[in-house]
């Protein structure tokens, strides 16, 4: 039997803030030696308290807007309560009744055909802190660095309307692109800035209502892996299925070595978190001016852009998209279209001139690959007879390379361009050489 | 001249007048610290060394600051850098904190000295200071009688004259209530108004953060110093400064006090409501106009305050695992206990509902009472404790018993309003009875207003302690 595959995401993005979620310390980079961007609040000593901070707050609204939410005007942050060696407070700082985000969506296209994913909240907590089991003077130890303590993070969560592990995976890379356009985070994998956790399940096709138990993989770090542990459950959960079982309600890692997933801990023991509101933070409140200046401060997204760039440029789609997904690509391309009006160069030869290229965008002004644009297309042509001319010398001084290349060893051509070059200097343009030598050839 | 029984103000005077120096008045209540404590049991950690250091230190200097040399206890809940702080809590007994708060820094910052650390209720839990893992501080009106809790050695030093004035925290009681049996002037500020930051957290939406003196002046000179925010806690209002000062001189006539008709029942004691009969004659004197108000949730009020404050309990004290610093769990005492098996069963889904949700509902209940009454009246006034301090033991097996003692402090938490406890007089038995003064949100310049009124026509806080 086929079965229909059911996955919802959770995605937690570390926010670029400057500093913390709660506290004065700065945001850690990796660069940062164990334990030294800490303070009272976030080693969560005793008296320690919360001190928000609005740049990471107001981040997270502008993502929320930027997936189409509705902002909850009236929120508040709540105390989720667990224990968790890395924990330092005994409890996160999080959201759960009154997200700043709710009821969003993101557009995808697979294979050409398009489909809504619905967000069902986008809120606001804070990281923890790391925890690394290592040995040290022989002994097992484990190692709590709380650098992360009270990073701001942001977390997203979808509709189970994903179907495929392709979705996912184009799902997330839409998001990425997104955030990163927004500028509140790198949201760089290695780095950690963007953890994913699928939620699988399986039903039977006609089926409408969501199966009765999910999987929930944790922290998975690649769009690749993503797809790769959908795939890895819809399999075992089919055959399950298939002897009849329902496969258990359970957290599962994705292990990349073995390129499985395992299980790590079941429904039974699953967490009463104890919810309430915090009451050390008093409630955030948001006017409609300020929700309207936070959605000024939202730039075009790159969907638009694409669609934009398309119609307004006449490129097409496909380099459209290939300009858009970075930011910064798009921007430089735009530049560079502004300054070759000037030149008489066409968007479309920009477009494809910086796709096939590969310009370095970040060190290159675009005014100087724009002369380069220039100074290619200005190559003088010389006269077809000269030219005629200097390729029949050629060849008579290169018979074997004529002979080479009619029985088949087209490479020859370079080698033959270069003699041209070198029997006629001024001869500069390759491609009116190439055009002659082959049409000679025949 | 014994220096120990000054008031700040007769400190403050007397070093104008240098008719002393910071070395000696340090010295002084050290020395009376040294001859006391060890039967009082106020003081559980001495900072001597330290504020020895700093008097001959502030004494080699032009005398600067409102609490320039003016000696000072400090609630053993408020972290102070690099002298141990216990919450009275085997948890803590060897911690020695990092840092210290923004109260103690401004108290520091404005020329106070500490001479250590205070004897309290583990962490703040309780209405006599018997929960404390440190044993017992006395009080020193009756040595056989508990000080009140949860602030007992701060209510003891005051009014042993060990310090001229001390720290508390105020979660349902735990600063008016001990004022009110040791004849001591007990601030209870507006939520919001000083800085919570340091101190260690009992129930947060509750915690106020206030002190112990031996006049009124005295406790709005106090307030001056540490009222304010600080760019760390974040329940601070931005407010501008005021002066409490102001307006101790003014009279109180025409002005409307309210006698909540709920305070004053049956359960009141015969000494209590005589006293409280006698001061309310004494406001009329000065020109009060006395008029009956209600605050018809009252009842309610222990209920709600017993599942809100322990639900924030078990969160607050989750930190205390013994993994970064202190001790393992094992080492709470009962009471601490309670409250965490209180708190997170009423906080667990399914109960959440019927608990910690009713209860917050009937909380904006309590504080549209109070609102309503302001309505009617400028302030309140109210007896602190239905009956004047009880015998050891004779509460400490009965929690529930233990808890209905703050039957008349605890709704004032629940508002967030300010209140001051002020002596009002004595029982028979010669036990000291107190009388609190309540207003509407940050109106502590008006309560200052008429405790010292009250106090200069009274004059029960120049009685002082057979000792």
């Amino acid at each position: 039997m086929s079965y229909e595959t059911i996955v919802g995401l959770e995605i937690h993005v570390e926010l670029s803030t400057l500093g913390k979620m709660f506290c004065r310390c700065k945001n850690p980079t990796l660069a940062d030696k164990p334990n030294t961007t800490t303070c009272p609040t976030c080693l969560g000593l005793p008296g320690a308290l919360p001190y928000t901070n609005q740049q990471a707050i107001d981040s997270c609204v502008k993502i929320a807007l930027a997936l189409g939410c509705k902002i909850n005007k009236d929120s508040f942050f709540e105390r989720k309560n667990y224990f968790y060696p890395d924990l330092a407070k005994g409890f996160q700082t999080s959201q759960f009744l009154h997200p700043f985000g709710e009821h969003g969506k993101l557009e995808i296209e697979v294979n050409g055909t398009k489909k809504t994913i619905g967000i069902t909240r986008v809120h606001m907590e804070e990281d923890t802190g790391k925890l690394t089991h290592s040995r040290l003077d022989g002994k097992d130890v484990s190692l709590i660095d709380f650098n992360r303590s009270g990073v701001p993070l942001v977390e997203i969560v979808t509709e189970p309307d994903i179907r495929s592990g392709e979705e996912a995976k184009e799902f997330l890379t839409r998001l990425q692109r997104i955030i990163r356009y927004l500028n509140v985070s790198d949201a760089d994998m290695e780095k950690g800035h963007m953890r994913l956790e699928p939620n699988i399940s399986l039903r039977k096709p006609g089926e409408t209502k969501l199966p009765k138990y999910k999987v929930e993989v944790k922290n998975i770090n690649s769009f690749k892996f993503v797809d790769k542990a959908i795939k890895y459950e819809q399999k075992r959960h089919e055959q399950l299925l298939e002897e009849g079982e329902t496969p258990t309600q359970e957290t599962r890692g994705w292990n990349e070595f073995k390129n499985k997933t395992v299980s790590q801990r079941s429904k039974e023991e699953a967490h009463d978190y104890r919810y309430f509101p915090e009451p050390d933070i008093p409630p955030i409140e948001f006017t409609d001016s300020q929700i309207e200046i936070l959605q000024t401060q939202i730039p075009e997204l790159p969907d638009e852009r694409r669609k934009r760039l398309a119609k307004d440029y006449g490129i097409k789609n496909l380099d459209a998209e290939i300009l858009t997904r970075e930011k910064a690509q798009a921007d430089y391309f735009e530049d560079m279209v502004e300054i070759g009006k000037r030149h008489g160069i066409k968007a479309t030869k920009i477009a494809s001139y910086l796709i096939n290229k590969k310009v370095d965008v970040k060190d290159t002004p675009p005014a100087s690959v724009i002369k380069q644009i220039v100074e290619e297309e200005n190559i003088e042509t010389i006269d077809d007879s000269k030219l005629e001319q200097a390729i029949s010398e050629v060849f008579e001084q290169n018979i074997q390379a004529v002979k080479d290349y009619k029985s088949g060893k087209n490479q020859v051509i370079g080698f033959l361009i270069g003699m041209v070059k070198r029997a006629l200097p001024e001869a500069k343009d390759n491609d009116q050489i190439r055009k002659k030598l082959t049409e000679m050839l025949e | 001249m014994d220096i120990t029984n000054l008031t700040i103000t007769e400190i403050i005077d007397g070093y104008k007048e240098k008719k002393f120096s910071v070395s000696e008045i340090v010295s002084s209540y050290l020395e009376r610290i040294e001859k006391l404590n060890p039967e009082l049991n106020a003081f559980i950690t001495l900072d001597a060394q330290n504020a020895k250091k700093k008097a001959k230190d502030l004494d080699s200097k032009t005398p600067n600051g409102a609490l320039y040399g003016i000696p000072l206890g400090i609630k053993d809940m408020f972290l102070t850098k690099g002298v141990r702080t216990t919450a009275s809590s085997n948890v803590l007994r060897d911690y020695i904190p990092p840092y210290s708060g923004t109260v103690v820094n401004v108290l520091e910052e404005a020329g106070a000295i500490s001479l250590g650390k205070l004897n309290c209720d583990a962490w703040a839990h309780g209405s006599s200071g018997e929960n404390s893992d440190f044993g017992n501080t006395l009080n020193p009106w009756n040595k056989e009688r508990v000080p009140g809790g949860s602030s007992s050695g701060s209510a003891a030093a005051v009014a042993a004259s060990l310090v001229p004035f001390s720290t508390g925290t105020d979660t349902g009681g735990s600063i008016r209530l001990p004022a009110s049996f040791t004849n001591t002037v007990g601030l209870k500020p507006t939520y919001g108004l000083v800085s919570r930051y340091g101190v260690i957290s009992m129930a947060s939406s509750l915690d106020s953060i206030g002190h112990f003196s031996k006049t009124v002046e005295d406790s709005a000179r106090i307030l001056n110093v540490t009222a304010g925010a600080d760019g760390y806690d974040s329940t601070l209002a931005k407010r501008d400064k005021e002066n409490y000062m102001e307006d101790l001189k003014k009279e109180i006539k025409g002005l409307r006090i309210g006698i909540p008709k709920e305070y004053v029942s049956d359960a009141l004691d015969k000494d209590t409501k005589q006293a409280f009969e006698k001061s309310i004659k004494a406001l009329e004197e000065l020109g009060a106009q006395i008029i009956e108000v209600s605050l018809p949730n009252t009842d309610h009020a222990i209920a709600t305050y017993y599942i809100l404050q322990p639900s924030e309990v078990s969160s607050n004290l989750a930190r205390y695992d013994g993994i970064r610093f202190g001790k393992d769990r094992s080492y709470f005492g009962k009471e601490a206990k309670r409250r965490i098996m209180l708190g997170t069963f009423t906080l667990s889904s399914g109960y959440y509902d019927a608990y910690y949700k009713k209860a917050m509902q009937v909380r904006t209940l309590i504080i549209k009472d109070f609102k309503d009454a302001f309505e009617k009246a400028d302030a309140l006034v109210a007896p602190v404790s239905p009956t004047p301090a009880w015998k050891f033991g004779e509460k400490a097996d009965d929690p529930l018993q233990m808890y209905l003692s703050d039957l008349l402090t605890v709704p004032i938490n629940l508002a967030g309003v300010p209140a001051i406890s002020v002596p009002a007089g004595f029982s028979e038995g010669k036990l000291p009875i107190g009388i609190q003064f309540i207003g509407p949100h940050f109106s502590e310049k008006l309560l200052f207003r008429i405790g010292s009124q009250f106090e200069s026509k009274t004059e029960h806080y120049k009685e002082l302690p057979n000792l």
